[in-house]
């Protein structure tokens, strides 16, 4: 290989003997450099990040002595040396819940409609056009939407259910969009086939088209959940904040794991950074946790799709 | 039911006996599977509704659904007011409603984040696609899909526990203030306006202070994590050039650093502008990193380590406090919100257009 390679550039070389190619070469060399470099800035940014909450999380845990069972069995608290993630935890669990439950079946159903139904006309167009455009809202906005329309709007106050609403729409062009190319990911031989046996457009998407693409759909409803569970603006918005207590239900008002951070955070106590690390920690753990499992589902039953 | 009759029927060309009802099912699941798909063109609805009517508000003192039913109405803020005035600060004693302040906080913090995303992303971009070899894309691209993941609030924790208190601040005490210690000597001994002029910029750079929030330190965590955005899509746009162009290049005797800057970064260019376009308007609509980033002090200014205020930081202030409905500073968060909101949505347009294009060119 190198061999020929070099043998070419002596050729090069005797033919166009007065054409100097060296600058071409270390134009190319820097050029790589270059692009190694760049690519290296987004690498160490996130060792940084993970190195600076990792330490600050173990200073937590020694220098300002923020015990890990008390963390997770306490509430939150004005009081730096009471204040726990208990609440936290809880209020964002029953949170990804609810949002599952209202984002997974309309978003898995918009999604069989575009994919299986949806005729190509000037509406559908614009469902698609919408959707990509939903994708961009910023989270905030689907904060005041939730706000506006329903803690005020149906006037439920900042509960759970409200913030639940605010991350539902907000995730809802995430679980579309995966829906749509796990659907695609199914053959359509797999359709003709059941077609072929008699059955119904929706008798084939439910016996046939759904199981293959259940697991396409459960990775990218996890990941939307994984997306779900760190946002914090909307739940600020909707009135997640300066609340220490457990959630009792759905209808109780909360803090989830988000916004309690980012209450500690914007605390100017050292005390409270540092629980905000320990915080981030369990967060990250979360999504850690949450990431593995789509990504065991996805290796699991990629084969069989 | 159905299945008796399998072969034959089709159940869609005929219509009667079990397959009848096996259709009745399949119209009844088209109509509920659309009414879910029109819930997301009804969500678009909503927000525009909900944003307009509520800063409608703020600045007549009414909804427009109040309005309908006969509620008075006046305009207490001019829109001449909230688009040229300087000061923003809708819940003072004395109130002033120019939003210029907190624009101009979102647009420095979001130009400020292109500069560092796009050169990187960019770059980042062309290694992946061109250069680097299978077993480095295997681990770098992973890597970028775990810094695209972390969520904004632990982007802004890192800005408030790393960034500025110890690489700003420590960039501020150990190199641009002896630096500027430096400069004065030097300024001090140059005669005439030369020396004039060294002497106050050194004399700017030993008055930098970083404080607990920065807008430096806004752009550099905005900056960080849109760089994904740009690498990942603008790494799609170039892989999907076609590679006999690359390869008719080679022939002609062309580097890699040829093709890539002349060969696929051109051919690839709607769809890398795509991602541009989508990087800017996530730095627009970004919150919580900002919030924590940049600070609360709505003023208009070049100096980096300047605490600032963007939109999105005012409207997570505003809720903060205990403002209720009807108060100005809860109508103003929909005053602000439909700003934003339409600053993205013009983002997403153009996004939408330049994707279109790239994929009338390649697929």
């Amino acid at each position: 290989m190198s061999t020929e390679t070099e043998t070419g550039v002596e050729d090069g070389n005797t033919l166009f003997s007065d054409i100097d190619l060296s600058w071409e070469h270390r134009k190319n060399e820097l050029f790589r450099w270059l692009l190694i470099a760049a690519s290296l800035f987004g690498v160490v940014m996130l060792a940084l990040l993970l190195f600076d909450v990792v330490t600050d999380f173990y200073t937590g845990l020694t220098e300002f002595n923020i015990s890990l069972y008390e963390f997770f069995t306490q509430d939150g608290s004005q009081e730096e040396t009471r204040a726990g993630f208990k609440g936290a935890v809880i209020a964002s669990i029953m949170l990804m819940i609810m949002t599952a439950v209202l984002a997974f079946f309309v978003g898995v159903g918009s999604a069989i409609y575009l994919e299986e139904y949806a005729p190509d006309s000037r509406i559908t167009r614009l469902i698609e056009a919408n959707l990509a455009n939903l994708a961009g809202v910023p989270s905030i906005v689907y904060g005041l939407l939730a706000l506006a329309a329903v803690v005020n709007g149906i006037g439920i106050g900042p509960i759970l259910i409200a913030g639940a609403v605010a991350l539902g729409l907000l995730v809802m062009p995430i679980i579309i969009v995966s829906t749509q190319e796990a659907l695609r990911a199914v053959p359509d031989s797999v359709r003709n086939g059941s077609y072929a046996t008699g059955a119904t457009k929706w008798q084939t998407i439910r016996r046939v088209v759904l199981p293959a693409a259940i697991p396409g759909i459960m990775t990218g409803t996890i990941l939307a959940l994984a997306r779900a569970i760190g946002e914090t603006a909307p739940l600020i918005m909707v009135g997640a904040l300066f609340v220490n207590r457990t959630p009792s239900g759905p209808t109780d008002r909360f803090s989830a794991m988000p916004t309690q951070i980012y209450n500690w955070a914007a605390q100017p106590s050292e005390h409270f950074i540092h629980l905000a690390a320990v915080g981030i920690v369990v967060l990250l753990s979360f999504l850690f946790v949450m990431n593995g499992v789509a990504i065991y589902i996805r290796h699991r039953y990629e084969t069989e799709v | 039911m159905g299945t008796e009759t399998p072969t034959q029927t089709g159940a869609e060309i005929t219509g009667g006996g079990a397959a009848a009802g096996d259709n009745a099912a399949n119209r009844r699941a088209r109509r509920i599977l659309f009414g879910c798909a029109a819930i997301t063109v009804l969500t678009t609805l909503a927000i525009f509704f909900v944003l307009l009517d509520n800063a409608a508000s703020y600045f007549f003192g009414a909804k427009f659904t109040e309005m309908t039913r006969g509620a008075s109405f006046e305009q207490t803020v001019t829109f001449t007011e909230f688009f040229t005035g300087q000061r923003w600060a809708p819940d003072h004693a004395r109130p002033a409603h120019g939003i210029l302040p907190i624009v101009f906080g979102t647009l420095a913090i979001t130009v400020g984040a292109a500069f560092v995303a796009i050169p990187i992303g960019t770059a980042t971009a062309i290694y992946l696609s061109e250069y680097a070899s299978p077993g480095i894309r295997s681990k770098l691209k992973p890597m970028l899909e775990i810094l695209a993941g972390i969520p904004t609030i632990v982007y802004g924790y890192f800005a408030i526990a790393f960034i500025n208190p110890v690489l700003l601040s420590g960039l501020a005490a150990y190199v641009l203030n002896p630096l500027g210690n430096g400069l004065l000597q030097v300024g001090s001994a140059l005669p005439g306006t030369m020396g004039d002029s060294l002497t106050s910029i050194a004399t700017s750079m030993i008055g930098i202070n970083v404080g607990r929030y920065s807008l430096l330190s806004g752009i550099l965590v905005v900056g960080i994590m849109t760089i994904p955005m740009v690498s990942s899509i603008s790494e799609d746009a170039m892989s999907a050039v076609p590679d006999d162009l690359r390869n008719g290049a080679y022939a002609l005797g062309a580097t890699k650093f040829n093709v890539s800057t002349r060969i696929v970064l051109p051919a690839s260019i709607s769809g890398v502008f795509a991602s541009y376009i989508l990087a800017v308007s996530r730095a627009i609509g970004e919150t919580m990193a900002v919030t924590l980033a940049a600070g609360f002090n709505a003023n208009i200014t070049t100096n980096p380590f300047d605490e600032i205020m963007t939109m999105t930081a005012y409207m997570v202030s505003m809720a903060r406090g205990t403002s209720a409905v009807g108060t100005v500073e809860y109508q103003s968060l929909f005053a602000v919100g439909l700003v934003l909101f339409v600053m993205t949505l013009v983002m997403n347009l153009l996004n939408d257009a330049f994707k279109r294009r790239f994929q009338e060119e390649y697929q």
